[in-house]
């Protein structure tokens, strides 16, 4: 039974980053814009909370340095594609680029430094409740975060006024704004949400799953978080099975190495990328299906005329 | 409080399409220069470390074309994909995919030798780059599949599979237990241009091929004019009767094929054997050399150089002044970063207003021109 607590203990610290990531990335696609720079904002997320943390002594500064590095940065992005209009993937892709140049320049003086971890909750009585105890009330707050992010996300989108605006200018945003709607605000703010979260994925690496800062220690998670919104068309409840389907393979295959299966460990860590290559396919092979739930002006700059 | 406003132009700028690489080369400067500072470096002095010192000897300009052969070769071949508005990101791992199929005749066949050794090596390079990209151009053109993603994954996987292979079945039994195969033996190793005076291989020379290659084909030929159509209208392509998945399998072939090219030049020319990691992300910052070239191949030759002497650059500094060589990163990013914005200029005038302003004028009603 401790065996099985502690395995989905450890599958929900993988898939934490993965969910908070992708939640972001949503709502900035929902809002029609495509920011390929997660895996660059979640770096620099995981090296400024790396760094308050270590520098300040205290885990929860490091927390809020993270978010801020992320939506600081995801601002760069907004300022140029919302702005200036400029190729959204292209844009995207230099921001991952520049992230993992500036955040291993940022920590050279961090590595192999020890960190500040988050402490994980422990209310008296309840996290000593044998089995749910530790996986209701025993987690990280980060986990908590996740969820209660996930919940607000579904119930904005889909519930307040604001929400159904925000979704109207994915799927056009010449009809949102020739209605008024200020197209390039609600951009401008889900962009910067997205970089906020994107940040605090990235802190959760450095603050809770591995306390430590190592180079390109995203290793790929803010792909894998774009590709879940696919993989979820575009629903955050569906981000959050993705997520923890995800954080299994993730920490299956950690298990596996560490269990000596003889297969090569090389194999084995491949795993998580050829199942996002899988998941795709499954997901995208249904055309229509895909039509009908990515927003329509993704991906696509707007220059309001007046 | 200020806003920027973008106003279409009525046709391109032929003025910024020519200037915007260079302007954006000193606003990376500027950019450079307050990083530096920041540092705790005296910017002139760090910039004369890094872009003046690393080329002023013949036997460095050697080295820079060593650099920039591998960023051309990946980037000429993106080009084309871009143009044609199809995204291939995963050049790194064609390139390693290249480096591993085009080594199989010198790690499994040592006592092979002779002339017809390299030809075949460079063959199987581009055969091994080029089937690895046909995996995301059959799964976007069977199952619609995003190439974004799939061709970025597969670079992991390649990483992953190139240090099995070092590690593993292809390391050197002989090798003291360090993770590489064996040296490659005299006819596979891709031979100077002129050892008397440095180290460049033949593989600058295939970069400057394959560049003017693909600039007559992109400016000459029917299939280049398809690319830019297909690129800019796929209705209007469609209607010419161009196929997209046709196309998707073209641009993806030869930039995989391209970047395979580059891998296997850069193991038997640079390195002479396999090792865990054969490339500084030659792959990605291809996308920056295909980007501030202008997806123009011979404005690419010129990107490469100035990237080749980012990572030259970035050597310098962190020998001489300890600051770490991820700084060539940051100047490749920021690049990207102002040339994207730069490009701005040739599609739009941009103006500042006031928000409070009030708003008089009016648009010029113009035709959409895309």
């Amino acid at each position: 039974m401790d065996i099985t607590v502690n395995i989905l203990l450890t599958v929900a610290t993988a898939a934490t980053p993965l969910l908070i990531a992708a939640i972001g990335e949503l709502v900035v696609e929902r809002s029609g814009v495509l920011n390929l720079g997660v895996e660059g904002m979640m770096i620099m997320g995981a090296v400024g909370g790396f760094g308050a943390g270590y520098l300040t002594g205290s885990p929860w500064i490091g927390l809020l340095a993270a978010i801020a590095m992320g939506a600081l940065f995801s601002l760069l992005f907004a300022i140029m594609t919302l702005s200036l209009a400029t190729n959204q993937v292209a844009t995207g892709l230099s921001l991952t680029l520049l992230g993992l140049g500036l955040s291993g320049m940022m920590g050279t003086n961090f590595v192999g430094q020890p960190g500040q971890r988050l402490p994980n909750l422990d209310i008296p009585g309840l996290t000593s409740i044998p089995v749910v105890g530790r996986l209701l009330f025993g987690q990280d707050p980060i986990f908590y975060i996740s969820i209660a992010l996930t919940a607000a996300v579904m119930w904005f989108l889909f519930k307040t006024r604001k929400g159904l605006t925000l979704r109207s200018i994915g799927d056009s945003h010449s009809s949102a704004h020739a209605l008024g709607i200020q197209v390039i605000r609600y951009r401008y703010l889900s962009v910067v949400f997205g970089g906020a979260c994107a940040g605090l994925a990235g802190g959760h690496l450095s603050l809770v799953y591995t306390p430590q800062w190592v180079e390109n220690m995203t290793a790929g998670r803010g792909w894998i978080a774009l590709a879940l919104v696919v993989f979820a068309s575009w629903r955050p409840w569906r981000v959050l099975a993705g997520a923890y389907i995800f954080g299994a393979v993730w920490i299956g295959q950690l298990h596996a190495q560490a269990f000596g299966i003889p297969v090569p460990s090389q194999m084995l860590s491949s795993l998580p990328y050829l199942a996002t290559i899988v998941v795709l396919v499954l997901i995208s092979r249904n055309k229509r299906l895909t039509m009908m739930n990515t927003p329509a002006s993704l991906g696509q700059p707007f220059v309001p005329d007046r | 409080m200020m806003r920027l406003e973008l106003v279409k132009r009525p046709q391109r700028s032929m003025l910024f399409s020519a200037l915007s690489p260079f302007i954006a080369f000193v606003l990376t400067m500027i950019a450079g220069a307050i990083m530096f500072a920041l540092l705790g470096v005296n910017p002139l002095n760090a910039f004369q470390i890094y872009f003046i010192e690393p080329i002023s000897q013949v036997w460095q300009l050697h080295e820079l074309a060593i650099k920039a052969a591998p960023l051309i070769l990946i980037a000429v071949g993106l080009s084309v994909c871009y143009k044609a508005n199809i995204w291939n990101i995963g050049a790194e791992g064609q390139f390693i995919l290249g480096g591993i199929v085009g080594s199989i005749i010198p790690v499994l066949f040592p006592q092979f030798e002779g002339p017809l050794v390299l030809p075949l090596m460079l063959l199987l390079g581009m055969v091994g780059g080029a089937a690895y990209a046909a995996i995301p151009a059959l799964l976007k053109t069977r199952f619609n599949t995003n190439e974004i993603l799939t061709s970025l994954m597969l670079v992991y996987v390649a990483q992953l599979f190139l240090d099995w292979l070092v590690r593993g079945p292809w390391r050197d039994p002989k090798g003291f237990n360090f993770p590489q195969t064996i040296q490659f033996n005299e006819s596979a190793i891709l031979p100077e241009l002129m050892p008397e005076s440095g180290r460049a291989n033949w593989g600058f020379v295939f970069a400057l091929v394959a560049a003017v290659l693909i600039w007559i084909l992109m400016s000459r030929m029917l299939k280049g004019f398809e690319v830019r159509v297909l690129g800019s209208s796929p209705r209007a392509g469609r209607f010419a009767g161009f196929g997209l998945n046709r196309m998707v399998f073209f641009a993806f072939l030869l930039s995989g094929a391209l970047a395979g090219l580059a891998g296997i030049s850069e193991v038997s020319g640079a390195i002479g054997q396999l090792q865990p990691v054969i490339s500084p992300g030659y792959g990605f910052t291809a996308i920056i050399v295909a980007f501030l070239g202008r997806l123009n191949p011979l404005g690419i030759v010129a990107a490469g150089l100035v990237l080749a002497l980012t990572y030259l650059g970035g050597e310098a500094v962190q020998s001489a002044l300890g600051i770490s060589d991820k700084v060539a990163r940051v100047f490749q990013g920021m690049l990207l970063f102002f040339v994207l914005g730069c490009d701005t200029l040739i599609h739009y005038r941009i103006r500042l207003i006031g928000l409070a302003a009030p708003k008089l004028e009016t648009a010029p009603k113009l035709e959409e021109a895309r």
